[in-house]
């Protein structure tokens, strides 16, 4: 609340749009909250109903007084940063210590409850009968009896979870359709009734003999089965009823599975853990990818300084030759020229691929060639280099256009008057002036190239792989590499392409900074 | 999940182009079909290949976009009939995963649609519930139906459609339309004079899917059986004594220019329909191409090597899954139940998405009039289905990249012995 030791503060920011901005604001800020506070909570999604009251309550704080002005400036910008981008790492890197991939999604309570609940079996020549659901209790909450018609001869039977089937005297029920629809002293279930139960119903076994129940199978059928697999809480074991065996937690790999006697994995459902260092560890001990990093780091720098040199140069090229006001029509070029950025990337990376293939691409049939354009790894890169080469060099030119407008006629015209040819006018004014401005973009560029994934992936996959070499292909840049590791062998693996990707983190964060020296050390030359 | 959030936009990306190229290359009659596949396909682009909200009805069932449009008519008919509202939900691109983190959350949906080699991961994910099938049903679907919904010895699914891979032969090119051995095609393309003997889709990183008939004929096999019948993972084919004998045959092959690197998965159809292949290894997902064509062809199975073993392709089979934490278990059952006991369903769905019935009674009746995919049908009893364990995807990368160097020239016996250390070095870790 205001206070009224500053009779000059208030005066200036009780205006009345002022007033209402404030009161716009944050009360959207409270509907939102109690908008999404509810939501939040039914699914159980604890970190970001924390993120929710944080932002809101801070929001509270700074806009409802006038204190904490620099607060109102930084509060956006940080609680932003804070919930895209900090909380990915640390969950990330959290991550990286676990075994969560697939098989080890859940807890362990839901691996067990998997395991049992699909062992299940139906017995031999199993009756299936026409079932309906009673209670004399509630709807939701049971206790259930079950009303059975076979459907051969129409007796009907009733059982419960402790009572076996019995048959019951045909006046006592309605039958109609084949199914139980009336009977006395029970209120019969409809089949959404059933639906919204059937987690409990799941669990309801009429038992029959020693060995097998009548289970409940959809809401209006039911049928003669066993779970095979039942669960001892108290040994932490899983017994299999038909055979006796009996299977215990043990490690296998970095994660607990339930084994046999000999140690082997008896179930593929697991459950996640944390395992320590066990990711980082694969990653350094496993000789072929760490073999493999140097490689693939080497040629990521040469494509992403490849790419950028080349379509640099090209683009630059392009942009000094059709900013010459002697040239006509230099606005038609100017627009084919830009062509290859109009056209979506996945197109023409795919469209490129087919262009290089051996026996019926367009180069190949075109040129009269036999070169093997995508099984070479030298071809290969020259390949990607190029490809690129067509992708990136439209904005470039772009860029490059841009800046070379932006640069003063009379500096020219004061080279000239100097004495300076067109060449030197070129190389030793106009480039670096352009320099200054496009060099952020050189370095963002690069940046981009580091990761760019879809040039890779589209193009060569990564490939050619030669004879034996499974992990990095002859133009795998880091980030193909790393998802193949990651992702292109037994499924998901979570908390291992996790910890590669703190590592790959840890890598451009190095980069960053030595590309941010270079653009101060540009910065510094004017 | 950087990683994969990119993979999405790209997937994404990639259905979208594709249908705009077939909607561009389309004729008037296909062009309808490439013009929905177009629209579904924009739809997921704009969620970036991410899950759907779950709908709110009664039933909900999650499919990718050419099964949820055969679906739909169905499944509302049936929803009616049975006072139920049923929502067929498209999932554009990356339906398991979708699904699997879908259902672990409780958005997902009571039951998807996807082809029986997920079983192994989903059922290691625990998203799957089993499913009971009323007796007699084993009487009314193909052997090959049954074994490949069975998952350690349980039923995780109702099939309805199964695919695998056949012999197409341009009957222009060829005077022997349906060879026995790999020998006999391999003159038979040479005497007719096509540019190409065999498309059979190889490309620079192999192929295992397409080149597993090959394989198989050569002595090779991925995985050993266990007492149970199940694939036995700590058996791992690949880099042994068989393997290598069929990487020498498909070596050979290689030199001799029947299979090629360069032909891919992109062109390998194409390649066929414009004339300039003989043979074609394909499946049902072919045939429409090969009609628009209007080739004379014959179908047959995909023949050996001469004296060896014969030559087993991979069986796919289309089933229906009942999703272990969906809103609506019991509706889920009784529609897995509906399409286990009457063929009605499938053959609803069929002139929507021809895919050769697994359902004999259904097979019978569309043998008059669909003859070519009754006999896919009938070829798939002799294929394996494809192994469902987890452990398959650490075969697909190393032995398809060994055969494609094999192809290119690289000795068999070193590479695929470097496949088989990859792949155990991969289901280990």
């Amino acid at each position: 609340m205001p206070s009224s030791s500053a009779p000059a503060a208030r005066e200036r920011s009780t205006s009345i749009p002022a007033v209402l901005a404030r009161v716009v604001l944050l009360g959207t800020v409270l509907a939102v909250t109690a908008f999404t506070v509810p939501i939040t909570i039914a699914q159980q999604q604890w970190m970001w109903l924390i993120v929710i009251l944080g932002a809101a309550a801070g929001i509270f704080v700074l806009y409802s007084t006038r204190r904490f002005i620099p607060g109102k400036y930084l509060f956006p910008g940080t609680a932003l940063l804070a919930v895209f981008l900090v909380t990915p790492i640390i969950l990330t890197v959290g991550y990286s210590f676990t075994n969560f991939g697939d098989g080890t999604r859940g807890t362990k309570q839901e691996a067990v409850d998997t395991i049992v609940a699909s062992s299940v079996q139906q017995s031999e020549d199993s009756t299936w009968y026409t079932a309906s659901v009673a209670t004399t209790g509630d709807a939701t909450e049971g206790p259930f009896t079950l009303f059975l018609v076979d459907p051969a001869d129409g007796t009907v039977l009733r059982g419960a979870a402790d009572e076996p089937l019995e048959a019951v005297d045909p006046s006592a029920v309605t039958v109609a359709g084949g199914a139980v629809t009336d009977a006395a002293g029970y209120e019969i279930l409809d089949a959404r009734e059933v639906n919204a139960a059937y987690d409990t119903l799941q669990e309801l076994a009429v038992p029959v003999d020693d060995s097998s129940a009548v289970r409940l199978q959809g809401p209006d059928q039911a049928f003669e089965g066993t779970t095979v697999i039942t669960y001892d809480a108290a040994a932490d074991t899983l017994t299999d009823t038909s055979t006796g065996e009996v299977y215990t937690v043990g490690t296998v790999g970095d994660s607990e599975y339930f084994v046999d006697a000999e140690g082997e994995r008896a179930f593929s459902q697991s459950w996640l853990q944390g395992v320590g260092l066990g990711n980082y560890e694969r990653l350094v001990t496993d000789g072929k990818i760490a073999q493999q990093f140097a490689g693939a780091f080497v040629w990521t720098l040469a494509f992403a300084l490849g790419s950028v040199g080349l379509t640099f140069v090209v683009g630059f090229a392009l942009a000094l030759v059709l900013n010459d006001p002697r040239l006509r029509g230099r606005r038609a070029y100017r627009s084919i020229l830009l062509m290859p950025y109009a056209v979506p990337g996945f197109i023409s990376l795919l469209v490129w691929s087919n262009f290089y293939n051996r026996d019926f691409g367009l180069i190949n049939q075109t040129l009269g060639l036999d070169l093997n354009w995508l099984g070479d790894p030298t071809l290969a890169k020259v390949a990607v280099l190029l490809t690129n080469l067509w992708m990136g060099f439209p904005y470039m030119f772009i860029v490059s256009t841009g800046a070379l407008q932006a640069i003063p006629g009379d500096v020219m015209e004061a080279a000239r008057i100097d004495g300076a040819s067109r060449l030197q006018t070129t190389a030793k004014v106009v480039t670096p002036l352009l320099l200054v401005a496009v060099a952020p973009l050189l370095v963002a560029s690069f940046a981009f190239n580091f990761n760019n994934f879809n040039a890779i992936q589209l193009l060569t996959e990564g490939g050619p792989f030669l004879p034996g070499e499974y992990t990095r292909g002859g133009t795998d840049i880091l980030i193909s590499m790393i998802y193949r590791i990651a992702f292109g062998g037994s499924g998901a693996d979570f908390g291992f392409a996790s910890a590669v990707s703190v590592v790959l983190f840890a890598i451009t964060g190095v980069l960053a900074m030595i590309q941010f020296r270079f653009t101060n050390v540009l910065e510094d030359v004017n | 999940m950087q990683i994969r959030r990119k993979n999405f936009l790209t997937l994404g990306g990639l259905t979208v182009g594709a249908a705009a190229l077939a909607a561009c290359g389309g004729d008037a009659e296909s062009s309808t079909d490439a013009s929905d596949a177009a629209g579904a396909a924009s739809d997921g682009g704009g969620e970036e290949g991410a899950a759907p909200e779950r709908a709110d009805a009664d039933l909900v069932i999650w499919a990718d976009e050419v099964k949820a449009g055969a679906l739909e008519g169905p499944a509302a008919a049936w929803g009616e009939a049975n006072g139920l509202t049923v929502a067929v939900q498209t999932v554009a691109d990356q339906l398991q995963p979708n699904f699997i983190t879908a259902n672990a959350s409780g958005n997902g949906p009571d039951m998807i649609v996807a082809a029986h080699d997920w079983i192994g991961n989903l059922v290691q994910n625990g998203s799957l519930s089993p499913v009971q099938l009323p007796p007699g049903t084993e009487e009314t679907i193909a052997p090959i139906g049954m074994t490949a919904v069975t998952y350690d010895g349980q039923v995780y699914g109702v099939p309805y459609a199964v695919e695998t891979l056949v012999l197409y032969a341009n009957n222009d090119l060829t005077s022997v339309p349906a060879p026995a051995t790999v020998e006999e095609l391999v003159e038979a393309g040479r005497a007719g004079g096509a540019e190409n003997v065999l498309s059979l889709p190889v490309g620079e990183q192999g192929d295992a899917y397409h080149m597993e008939p090959l394989y198989t004929s050569g002595g090779g096999y991925l995985f050993g059986t266990t007492a149970e019948g199940d694939p036995d993972p700590s058996d791992v084919g690949v880099g042994g004594e068989g393997s290598v004998s069929a990487g020498e045959k498909i070596g050979a092959l290689g030199a001799d220019g029947v299979l090629k690197t360069s032909i891919t998965g992109d062109n390998a159809i194409s390649l066929f329909t414009d004339g300039k292949a003989a043979y074609l290894v394909s499946g049902p997902w072919a045939l429409a191409d090969i009609r628009t064509a209007g080739i004379d062809v014959t179908m047959s199975a995909v023949p050996g090597f001469d004296g060896l073993d014969p030559a087993v392709p991979f069986a796919g089979v289309n089933a229906f899954f009942v999703a272990s934490q969906g809103a609506n278990p019991a509706f889920a059952q009784q529609f897995a139940s509906a399409v286990a006991s009457s063929p009605d369903i499938a053959e609803q769905m069929f002139p929507h998405n021809e895919l050769p019935p697994v359902n004999l009674e259904l097979q019978e009746k569309l043998a008059a009039d669909y003859p070519e995919l009754v006999q896919i049908a009938e070829l798939a009893e002799d294929a394996d289905p494809m192994p469902a364990i987890p452990e398959m995807a650490a075969i697909w990368q190393p032995l398809g990249q060994a055969q494609a160097n094999i192809v290119g020239g690289a000795d068999p016996e070193p590479t695929m012995t470097s496949a088989g250390e990859e792949i155990t070095a991969q289901i280990g870790s």
